[in-house]
């Protein structure tokens, strides 16, 4: 196990140190405060009458009997509801020719998804709001519901929206060099058609919402589960038609997020109305039937693709068509293009691939809306590009270690433009790949599959090499249009204990957000680890800033926390300075003390510069005035984004007869830049190995011909338990990138991006002798055995 | 609006009576009635085993239980393990181990945990998969978990031997 190192953390160097979380002593003794956890007074709660259909038109809508029963507060149907928040779209502008519909938070006139909510009745306890739900009349026309996202855009297929004309949400073509030559000239060309089945964040906290709207002052103060506060106060504040400053986001603990915790849900905003028509405090929190329905559905791609090889195994060209179902609209604020547009963008992405074309269609359907969930685009990209390098080295009989040590973009190359367009810094693959051979024992490994197979034993070995999308600049939102910051922001005072209080903008759902800030601050300050504290999640104290999104809480936040610590040291030493009549530049802070610069001699206690600051500055010259506070923000500049990179590898054996996976074993190197926190860092990727094993074996949101979503409990949707799945081994390579004081670049999307490509890669490595492939996520073991021939 | 039923309970080794509707659930009885918000609401449906608590000293899953079904029962929530030498060790372990993000799941893997060194103090790391495969942990991958159960396990284990190795004077 991974253990501190005192002799580092006597000398106060905690960045890099593998320190325990704070809130894990906390959460793990029962004290999380969840918002289900908070008490308020007069709290009401809502309840959602939805839609038992795909797609109906509401004819009328009969509330008496739920009027009339006690204990129902009110009764709001969707059209009441447009009078009391403006609508929104699911577009922005740096997605050209995107388009989606109004919407509001509940369905007005037309319900385009099973479970879209239509009526909102409050009651005096949920189960009474429930009550009152259950007396509701809807009656119905149903409409012809598009379900397939392969059906459309067929000529027969009625618009969704007729005012948009069709059911084509989005296309994108991006692409670079000559495809069709490559193709032409190829030894191989490995051509395979992906399915990736949709599957949904299910955060064990469910969606939670309560608002608290006081009329008196028309101020808002909304408890949310949200990644996102300042997002939400910002949506929140012009929906409503509230004075931004009116309006407090509070996120308190929050028990998962993965994406699913910063889009805008109908729910959550109806949640908001109600309590500003009612002027008392209101609840929402999803039952996981209303999370199945509700939260945002991830992937949902058909991809047609192709890769031209040379016959030493080199990728001369890759074409890509991605169809993906969206649901019924564009998500809002963020858009549900961000998904596509990045997995066009990323295939072949870690290979000097000099040809591609990519091209994306993203369309309606009467699904559960689509939108960004952990490693947004990245697994379907990571599983085509990998996919087709299997086949094609297959087919060449090339060891696949070989042949992606043969494609990977090499260290002399950086930076290196992708044929689409995206730039990397430095990225580390070749010793990436050298240390997984050596982590996994590679070759050991590859004579045991043999002796397995002449025992009637089929055992697979899967490799994915991926990159990762962290540390979006201002391009990924804002210049759409979106206001959605790029930048972050750290407030940090000493009080007279000398203590020190960390508040910063980026958020904390579980992933260490507040430790990595306290270990940089506490670095860079000179102070004992103890004796600072961070404060996340509410608008209120805060600066402003982005958040916790695409992997950029370390990467953006811990600059920010840098940047102040050193601002307030220097107004530390300032201060100390003229106490001890020294010269600033002759002193330090070590340990939580003032010391000699030269030889760390102590001069005073970080407590006694508190008690003369704060309360004798009358012992200090005229016109002085020590500043014990400092802000900072940081932007990310030089690269529109970070990229981290690494190699999966996964060991497994299928059971040929029944179509069963084990999964033995399971190996990342990963290279995020400088390592902040080593037992955070990996268990970051463990946790999101599995939600990408997760969606590659078992998860699925299934429907029925007609639209009806068929999982509505976590018994009919399957998710990774802990005993099937694998050990995760691990190793790191460390790339610090140049663009940032502190080099750290992100890790919370890169075990998810690869997972997936790493068991199907290791499955079709098992059934190799079978001349069988499987390339529909989930692999269910009735898809292999189809694949078998058995059924 | 719900009639309410008395219940009297053991709750946290003290008697208690409240009154409940008689559709309330344990957990939600716990949470909402009583205020014990360790105990944490995942699905409703019996699967996720965040609500999981021990009812007369097994492990039960509190939403699958009406509070009025508790009467006469011993109930035992994570609040009530305070001074309990096996928890505390688990908890111990599970924080220095990172075998939490959210902290959602870990009350009813903390539960299902104890249970198990009671019953097995020296289990396989198999053992341990399998025994905490009722319990959904969206965040960690388990491993963690797994490993800080089975730290946790040596820990009790040493304790307990340890005097026994000592030569007798
Ligand atoms: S809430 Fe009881 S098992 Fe999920
Ligand atoms: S720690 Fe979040 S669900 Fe387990």
């Amino acid at each position: 196990m991974l253990k501190p190192d005192p002799a580092k953390q006597r000398d106060g160097a905690y960045v890099g140190q593998p320190v325990p979380r704070e809130n894990a002593r906390r959460l793990s003794q029962g004290r999380g405060r969840y918002v289900d956890d908070i008490a308020f007074r007069n709290l009401a709660h809502v309840a959602f009458v939805r839609s038992p259909h795909a797609h109906a038109r509401i004819l009328s809508i009969d509330t008496s009997a739920a009027q009339a029963l006690p204990g129902v507060v009110d009764v709001v149907t969707g059209e009441e509801m447009k009078g009391l928040c403006t609508p929104w779209v699911g577009v922005l502008a740096h997605f050209p020719g995107l388009k989606s519909a109004e919407q509001y938070p509940l369905a007005v006139d037309v319900a385009r998804w099973h479970g879209e909510p239509v009526v909102a009745v409050v009651g005096e306890s949920r189960a009474l709001a429930e009550d009152g739900a259950d007396l509701i009349e809807v009656e119905w026309e149903e409409l012809p519901a598009v379900v397939d996202a392969e059906a459309a855009l067929a000529g027969d297929v009625p618009a969704i929206h007729p005012e948009l004309g069709d059911n084509r949400a989005f296309r994108l073509e991006v692409g670079q060099g000559d495809t069709a030559s490559a193709f032409a000239e190829a030894a191989v060309i490995a051509e395979e058609e992906f399915r990736f089945g949709r599957h949904t964040g299910l955060t064990l906290e469910p969606r939670s919402i309560v608002a608290d709207f006081d009329p008196s002052l028309r101020q808002m103060t909304v408890h949310h589960s949200t990644q996102t506060p300042f997002q939400m106060q910002d949506v929140l504040a012009r929906h409503f038609g509230l004075e931004e400053g009116n309006v407090r986001v509070i996120a308190p603990d929050v028990g998962g997020s993965f994406g699913l915790k910063l889009h805008v849900y109908g729910e959550e905003m109806a949640a908001c109305a109600l309590s500003i028509r009612l002027g008392r405090p209101v609840k929402f929190i999803a039952d996981r039937l209303e999370a199945f329905q509700t939260d945002i559905h991830a992937r949902d791609h058909l991809v047609k693709a192709r890769m031209a090889l040379s016959r030493d195994g080199e990728i001369l060209a890759m074409e890509v068509d991605d169809l993906t179902g969206i649901g019924p609209y564009s998500v809002y604020p963020r858009t549900s293009a961000v998904e596509g547009n990045q997995a066009i963008r990323l295939m072949g992405g870690p290979y000097r691939m000099p040809n591609y074309r990519g091209e994306l269609n993203i369309v309606f359907q009467n699904k559960t809306p689509m939108c960004q969930y952990r490693a947004v685009g990245h697994p379907i990209a990571c599983a085509v590009t990998e996919g087709l390098l299997d086949k094609g080295a297959r087919a060449l009989k090339l060891d696949p270690l070989a042949v992606r040590q043969r494609n990977v973009v090499t260290a002399d190359m950086y930076p290196h433009t992708s044929p689409t367009g995206y730039v990397f810094e430095r990225l580390s693959h070749e010793e990436c790949i050298a240390s997984l051979a050596s982590l996994m024992d590679y070759e050991r490994l590859r004579r045991e599959q043999a002796e397995a197979r002449q025992r009637g034993v089929y055992r697979g070995i899967g490799l994915a090499t991926f990159i990762e999308i962290t540390n979006p600049g201002p391009a990924f939102y804002g210049v759409g249009g979106a206001r959605i910051s790029a930048q972050d922001g750290c407030v940090m005072k000493m009080e007279p204990s000398g203590d020190i209080r960390v508040m910063v903008s980026v958020t904390e759902q579980g992933q260490g957000t507040e430790t990595i800030m306290a270990q940089v601050a506490a670095t860079h300050l000179g102070v004992p680890l103890e004796r600072v504290s961070v404060y996340t999640g509410d608008t209120q104290t805060s600066p402003y800033g982005g958040a916790t999104w695409a992997s950029r809480g370390a990467g953006i936040g811990g600059p920010a926390v840098m940047k102040t610590a050193l601002a307030l040291k220097a107004n530390l030493l300032e201060t100390a300075a003229v106490i001890l009549q020294a010269e600033a530049g002759d002193l330090d802070i070590r340990g939580g003390a003032v010391v000699n610069r030269k030889d760390g001699t102590q001069r005073m206690e970080l407590a006694e510069l508190g008690r003369i600051a704060y309360f004798r500055p009358d012992t200090l010259p005229a016109d002085f005035h020590p500043e014990m506070t400092a802000a900072r923000h940081y932007v990310p500049q030089g690269y529109p984004f970070a990229f981290t990179n690494g190699i999966q590898a996964s060991h497994l054996e299928v059971d040929v007869e029944t179509g069963l996976v084990r999964l033995l074993d399971h190996w990342v190197v990963e290279d995020c830049g400088k390592v902040i926190n080593p037992l955070l860092v990996e268990e970051q990727i463990r946790g999101g190995v599995v939600q990408g094993l997760g969606g590659a074996l078992f998860e699925e949101c299934l429907y029925s011909p007609e639209g009806q979503l068929l999982c509505g409990t976590m018994a009919d949707y399957l998710t990774p338990m802990a005993g099937e799945m694998p050990d995760i081994h691990m190793a790191h390579v460390e790339t610090p990138t140049l663009t940032s004081p502190l080099g750290a670049k992100g890790v919370g999307e890169a075990g998810t991006a690869a997972a997936p490509a790493a068991v199907m890669n290791a499955i079709n490595d098992a059934l190799s002798p079978f001349s069988a492939e499987v390339t529909q996520m989930p692999f269910t073991p009735e898809r292999i055995l189809t694949a078998l021939g058995k059924v | 609006m719900d009639s309410l039923f008395p219940v009297t309970l053991t709750l946290n080794g003290v008697i208690a009576t409240h009154e409940v509707s008689q559709r309330t659930t344990l957990a939600d009885f716990l949470r909402q009635t009583v205020g014990l918000t360790a105990t944490h609401v995942g699905c409703e449906h019996g699967v996720c085993g965040a609500c999981t608590v021990f009812v007369d000293g097994r492990i039960a899953r509190a939403c699958l239980m009406f509070a009025i079904q508790a009467e006469g029962r011993d109930i035992r929530t994570l609040e009530g393990f305070a001074g309990d030498r096996r928890m505390e060790v688990l908890q111990r372990h599970f924080h220095e181990r990172n075998a939490l993000q959210c902290g959602f799941c870990t009350s009813g893997m903390l539960a299902t945990a104890h249970q198990l060194l009671e019953g097995s103090p020296d289990p396989s790391r198999e053992e341990v998969r399998e025994s905490l495969s009722g319990n959904f942990c969206r965040c960690t991958g388990y491993h963690a978990i797994v490993d800080a159960t089975l730290d946790a396990a040596a820990e009790l284990n040493a304790a307990t031997v340890a005097p026994e190795a000592e030569p007798a004077c």
